[in-house]
């Protein structure tokens, strides 16, 4: 298993911050899935390793935390929150409008393996509300149309 | 990246320094920053505990309890060593000011992690940030290497002699980690089940050493208490609630954003005058005052002064800040079922009460929004969140339980209004024909 040098220079700088190792555990493991798209048997066993954890352990905790995942996504995951504040300013539009544009349900990626959809809890956006994040980036104050300038944003970004 | 906004009516203490370059760390010092820090190290800790207390500074995370007396019930002598934990899960439905601090000013909660530090004798302060904030964790961790650049944190501060340490850390997507002790979990490397109380983080907490743990905006008011004073801070607010607040005006309002108000500043005037009022031609049905574990204030009931002991008097909570409104477009039930869809979500497992209740409450409100429910429902709904109220393991069952039974409560008549099959008055497609199958 090999990660970016990014990744391990955050890595050794972190551990020391803790009086115990396991302490890095979380923020790793999205670290991780951020390099490699999701959290594969073989990242599982490679960070259980360094931070002197069983496999188990670590599923255990991925399996807590809404952002981890052990299954591949798209390329950009876009989360539309329809949450209280967005709800009633129109995310569950959004958030259809998305799957719909996308031609998948929720939690489904596109076949070109570019997009997938989740709705998600609120995201602390709410005065700005509607609102999603595709990946870590927020987009507020949507409308369909702004959602589909989003959504062409990206697949350029993926198309050079 | 989130827009600001203002109004001549706001104090502006915390969010003094937004949208004014403090980030940086050159600028943070020329906008007074890290002076409190310097001051705070000459002072003995007790004076530091006393001056917060004075300052009437209540905890910004929801519960609200005062600050300096939390800092009082650390041991001053432990075996184990005492941390700072400062709370940036901000995940509370209606909840978006710690985001704005991060944001703008960084050094500030540094400073105030740095001060809390200094008065129970802790040699570390942690930063928990949720891990949807990634840009925001990427600003505290420039602040955070630029202050150690400085020598302003590590070892021998402002050459004091005395060692300090900030962290920063991440989270990965959980409401409930938001709770002390599930927070201390997450950030053991753990699964965020909460902890039995007693003992109290403040004895045994992250470790097992003495841990103080404060929201971010309540450490970001902090350094402003320590420069300005507690008497100063106290006369902003009202009696026995110190200060300001950041109030994020979200929902159905004209001018939705978050401004600082002073506390027991009026909710009509703030709804009206700072948040320009209802749009569309609509009127207020409900303001759910301090994000989504707070009992809802019908349009009658918002005449109330925005701080901690008002609110409860009316029967609802200041809790985190987050003032969601409501127009009488949308169907409360709706609302309900919303709500409780989060809190099921979100709800880590530990205890039946809550694992069960808001698993029930969701079918049953689901069932009963699409036009299946029974007249039943309604009291059972009631009865079912009544009796989850202070049984469960931590207080999410609680807000879970308090809104419902502030919804069926408050808007009876349209939980009556779906029943019989008849569809949602407030949706365009008919419901019956939606129904769920019940397993
Ligand atoms: C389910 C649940 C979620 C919470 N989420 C948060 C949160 O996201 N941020 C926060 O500061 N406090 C949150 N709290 C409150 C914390 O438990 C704790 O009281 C607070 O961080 C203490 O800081 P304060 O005294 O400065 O408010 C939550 C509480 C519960 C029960
Ligand atoms: S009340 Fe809910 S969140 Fe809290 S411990 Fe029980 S199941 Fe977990
Ligand atoms: S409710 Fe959608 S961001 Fe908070």
């Amino acid at each position: 298993m090999k990660f970016s040098d990014e990744f391990e220079i955050r890595f050794a700088e972190m551990v020391p911050h803790y009086p115990i190792k396991r302490s890095a555990l979380v923020p790793t493991l999205l670290y991780a899935q951020d390099e490699v798209g999701f959290l594969s048997d073989a990242v599982i066993a490679e960070i259980a390793e360094r931070l002197d954890l069983t496999e188990l352990e670590v599923r255990n905790v991925i399996s807590y935390y809404s952002m981890l995942t052990t299954k591949p996504r798209g390329k950009f995951n876009v989360q539309v929150c329809t949450n209280l504040s967005c709800m009633v300013r129109g995310g569950e539009q959004i958030l259809d409008h998305c799957k719909k544009r996308l031609g998948v349900g929720n939690k489904g990626t596109t076949l070109d393996g570019l997009f997938s959809v989740e709705e998600v809890e609120c995201i602390g956006a709410c005065s700005w509300a509607p609102a999603a994040q595709v990946n870590y980036d927020f987009h507020e104050n949507l409308t369909a149309e702004k959602m589909d300038r989003v959504l062409e944003d990206y697949r350029r970004k993926a198309t050079p | 990246m989130a827009d600001l906004v203002s109004h001549p009516d706001e104090v502006k203490v915390v969010s003094k320094r937004f949208g004014r370059g403090a980030t940086n760390i050159d600028r943070y010092l020329e906008l007074d920053g890290y002076k409190a820090v310097q001051k705070a190290l000459a002072m003995q800790p007790d004076a530091i505990i006393n001056e917060v207390k004075n300052s009437g500074l209540r905890g910004r995370g929801g519960a609200g309890f005062s600050t300096g007396m939390k800092w009082s019930f650390v041991p001053k002598q432990s075996a184990k060593p005492k941390y700072v934990l400062c709370n940036g899960d901000e995940s509370e439905p209606g909840t978006c000011k710690d985001r704005l601090i991060f944001e703008h000013d960084p050094h500030a909660v540094i400073e105030g992690v740095m001060i809390a530090a200094l008065a129970v004798g802790a040699l570390s302060g942690y930063l928990y940030i949720r891990g949807e904030y990634r840009y925001l964790s990427i600003i505290m961790q420039r602040a955070i290497r630029d202050a150690y650049a400085r020598g302003f944190v590590g070892k021998n501060i402002f050459g004091s002699g005395r060692n300090l340490d900030i962290y920063w850390h991440g989270g990965a997507g959980a409401y409930e980690v938001g709770e002390e002790s599930a927070l201390m979990e997450s950030l053991e490397g753990k699964r965020g089940i909460p902890r039995i109380r007693p003992p109290f983080p403040a004895v045994v907490g992250l470790w097992g050493g003495p841990t103080v743990i404060n929201n971010a905006e309540t450490l970001a008011n902090v350094p402003h208490i320590i420069l300005g004073g507690a008497e100063w801070y106290a006369n902003l607010g009202t009696p026995k609630n110190g200060g300001t607040r950041l109030f994020c005006l979200s929902g159905n309002i004209a001018k939705p954003g978050v401004y600082e108000l002073p506390m027991g500043y009026n909710l009509k005037k703030m709804l009206y005058d700072v948040g320009g009022g209802i749009p569309n031609e609509r009127n207020l049905k409900a303001v759910v005052p301090g994000g989504s574990s707070c009992p809802c204030l019908t349009a009658n009931e918002i005449d109330v002064n925005m701080d901690f002991d008002s609110v409860a008097k009316a029967g609802s909570m200041l809790g985190s800040g987050g003032v969601v409104v409501v127009d009488d477009a949308q169907c409360i039930v709706k609302f309900a079922l919303r709500t409780m869809k989060f809190y099921k979500h979100e709800s880590c497992g530990w205890c039946i009460p809550c694992r069960e209740g808001t698993d029930w409450l969701e079918k049953t409100l689901t069932r009963f929004h699409r036009g299946g429910g029974l007249k039943n429902d309604i009291d059972n709904m009631q009865y079912l969140s009544e009796n989850m109220l202070g049984r469960t393991f931590c207080p999410l069952g609680d807000a879970a339980a308090m809104p419902t039974i502030a919804f069926v409560k408050k808007f009876r008549k349209e939980f009556e209004d779906h029943l019989e099959g008849r569809p949602c008055p407030y949706e365009k497609e008919g419901a019956v024909d939606q129904l769920p199958v019940m397993t």
